[in-house]
């Protein structure tokens, strides 16, 4: 009996800072959040329970349009973070020699050492009106004054791209690491072509990796912040910036929570959609055998 | 008719040869092995004949016909990968239908085939199975299948038992032998495992450092080997090293370092008196006792008991230790260990070849 003493001890002592963390710093602020907007103001410090924020949330075309505006933009950057991302992983996992795996990964990893916000102020050193870009076209006589390549939603998408594709990159790595070559010629061997070897072994192959890095990349997006309001600029529609302006512009503490459950709850279901719309399920994503 | 015709094919890395200047032919329908220790060059070979890899120089025909310029998806090669390489995400029947589909069959055809396939390897039935279900000899089967409803020329096999424990191992040669015969295809198979090469094969090439150093039938091989190194590749045998002290009419009279005098065959032309050579003697041709026309005396070190392949293990007066195939050991035996006998074997048992120092 001791040993199993011992084992339940150590595992509760190593469960423990998990349980901790996970209750502490998730759940219970979620629950707050929860809790606050449930909460109707009906005069100076007098509340009353009800839906009244979400309400309110329906009935105004510009918050559930931005809602919609920041989901649909975050699955277009997921789409490009896959596209771009994949053949990188590949080069990496499947084409490169095993020396210069370490130092392409690291070189992957570089962007991360430089903060978000430093990372956003250069791309505007680059693209605004008088940046790298405009003054060297203007050089070359492509164009004849100074043009504004910030504050659209093109520039917003690829700053996110550039921000997020990494998260891509490390779990579809991971997953074409594990990936025998012999599969990949045994595909070519029983006769398949390139698109055919893609499509039926590698792509089946590395989908947990592909669900896994969407996942990721997907509410990294749509949690993002910096990135569209630097880039994108008043114009940039993101629902963060709605929930941000809520909390810290209008100190409506109920209506910003309410954002925020809204945007937990849509995100989810929008993943949740993604997994039944490409039949994967996430047990067999994480917890691949 | 050849299926397999190899022509002075050889590839080079950079400086490193893999292999050299190679060239056989494998008869429609046979077994054909090629015998190897591992970084023999023999995966190589065998991955060019695949596709896998470009000769460098040579060429490679099938029915007669050059494939240097045929992909690999388009060679009538199959191949049975070391760990089988069946995939994962699909079940044995997508497994099998997987090439059928490539090919663009039509949906009846492809199911009556995989059941027919499935069949003749003695899985009827097995296709909704998931391949992490199958044991390691039924997987095996499913690899084979998978590649033979394609109906190839020629079928390689790149050590598919090497991941098999023993017991499944043993009984997968002899299905594999069947299965060969059942198809009557042309099967190229690669092994460094001599007892898979001997028992399965109507050919075997024994290939040593890029290149082949004999093509034979399993029983040439063994008895009549043309290199030291298939003499000692080839089954268990004594090797002794010695010098030449004369050669007349192919026989050579020997001086084995340490003492002892011994006349064999020779294996090779090269050998003139005064040349270093070494002597090649299988344990069971050595007898205990007995009058025989070579003699070494020594003393009993050990038994070794292992049923029919049990051995004495004498270690010489000149230091040598020597393995003596004699089987009988039901425990009455004069043979004890610390025990002087004569070990003796006749002029035509013991091979000689030349040694390059």
């Amino acid at each position: 009996m001791p040993r199993t003493d011992i084992g339940k001890l150590s595992f509760i002592l190593l469960f423990a800072p998990f349980a901790l963390w996970i209750v502490l710093l998730i759940i219970l602020p979620q629950l707050g959040i929860g809790y606050i907007s449930l909460r109707e103001k009906v005069g100076p410090g007098e509340y009353t329970f009800g839906l009244a924020n979400y309400a309110a949330f329906v009935s105004e075309p510009i918050y559930w349009n931005t809602l919609l505006r920041t989901a649909w933009m975050s699955i277009l950057v997921t789409v490009m973070a896959l596209i771009i991302g994949f053949p990188v992983a590949y080069y990496i996992a499947k084409i490169a020699q095993r020396r210069s795996r370490a130092a392409l990964f690291l070189m992957c990893l570089i962007p991360l050492w430089v903060s978000d916000l430093v990372r956003a102020f250069g791309w505007i050193v680059i693209l605004r009106e008088t940046g790298l870009v405009s003054s060297f076209l203007q050089k070359i006589g492509l164009i004849s004054g100074p043009v504004e390549f910030l504050y659209n939603d093109a520039t917003v998408v690829m700053g996110l791209v550039y921000t997020v594709v990494l998260f891509m990159i490390v779990p579809l790595v991971s997953t074409l690491d594990g990936m025998d070559n012999s599969l990949i010629e045994a595909g070519y061997n029983l006769g398949g072509s390139r698109l055919t070897v893609f499509r039926r072994i590698v792509v089946p192959y590395a989908m947990p990796g592909i669900v896994a890095g969407c996942i990721i990349v997907f509410m990294l997006t749509a949690g993002s912040y910096l990135t569209p309001i630097l880039l994108g600029g008043k114009n940039s529609m993101w629902f963060t910036e709605q929930i941000y302006e809520q909390f810290v512009t209008r100190y409506n503490w109920e209506s910003g929570a309410t954002f925020g459950v809204l945007l937990l709850v849509f995100t989810s279901f929008v993943v949740w959609l993604g997994l039944r719309l490409t039949g994967q399920n996430l047990a067999s994503t994480v917890a691949k055998d | 008719m050849h299926d397999l015709q190899c022509e002075s094919l050889s590839k080079r890395f950079g400086a490193y040869t893999a292999v050299n200047s190679v060239s056989f032919n494998v008869p429609r329908g046979s077994f054909f092995s090629i015998l190897g220790p591992s970084g023999c060059g023999k995966t190589t070979l065998m991955r060019m004949i695949a596709g896998f890899e470009e000769p460098t120089s040579g060429d490679i025909r099938i029915k007669g016909k050059s494939v240097l310029s045929t992909p690999p998806n388009k060679r009538p090669v199959k191949m049975v990968f070391q760990h089988l390489a069946l995939f994962p995400m699909m079940n044995v029947g997508e497994n099998i239908a997987y090439g059928l589909r490539c090919r663009g069959e039509n949906k009846a055809d492809i199911s009556r085939k995989v059941a027919a396939v499935l069949d003749r390897v003695g899985l009827p039935g097995t296709q909704e199975k998931q391949v992490a279900q199958l044991s390691g000899g039924q997987k095996q089967r499913i690899a084979i299948a998978r590649c033979m409803v394609l109906e190839p020329d020629v079928l390689l096999l790149d050590e598919p038992l090497g991941a098999l424990d023993l017991k499944l191992r043993e009984r997968m040669k002899i299905e594999l032998k069947q299965l060969q015969h059942q198809f009557e295809t042309t099967f190229l198979y690669i092994t460094h495992d001599q007892s898979e090469a001997l028992l399965m094969s109507d050919n075997v090439a024994v290939m040593n450092a890029g290149q082949f150093e004999q093509i034979g039938s399993p029983q040439e091989l063994y008895n009549d080997p043309k290199t030291g190194f298939v003499a000692g590749f080839v089954g268990d045998s004594n090797r002794w090293p010695g010098r030449a002290l004369s050669v007349s009419d192919g026989k050579v009279r020997v001086a084995l370092d340490g003492g002892g005098e011994a006349i064999a065959q020779a294996g090779d032309d090269r050998i003139a008196a005064g040349s270093a050579v070494e002597l090649f003697v299988r344990p069971e041709v050595l007898s205990v006792g007995a009058g025989s026309e070579n003699r070494l005396a020594g003393t009993v070190e050990s038994l070794l008991f292992n049923g029919a392949s049990s051995r004495i293990l004498v270690r010489s007066q000149g230091g040598n230790l020597v393995e003596v195939g004699q089987a009988v050991m039901d425990g009455t035996g004069r043979i004890v260990p610390g025990a002087a006998v004569d070990i003796g074997w006749s002029h035509g048992h013991g091979r000689c070849f030349s040694v390059s120092r």
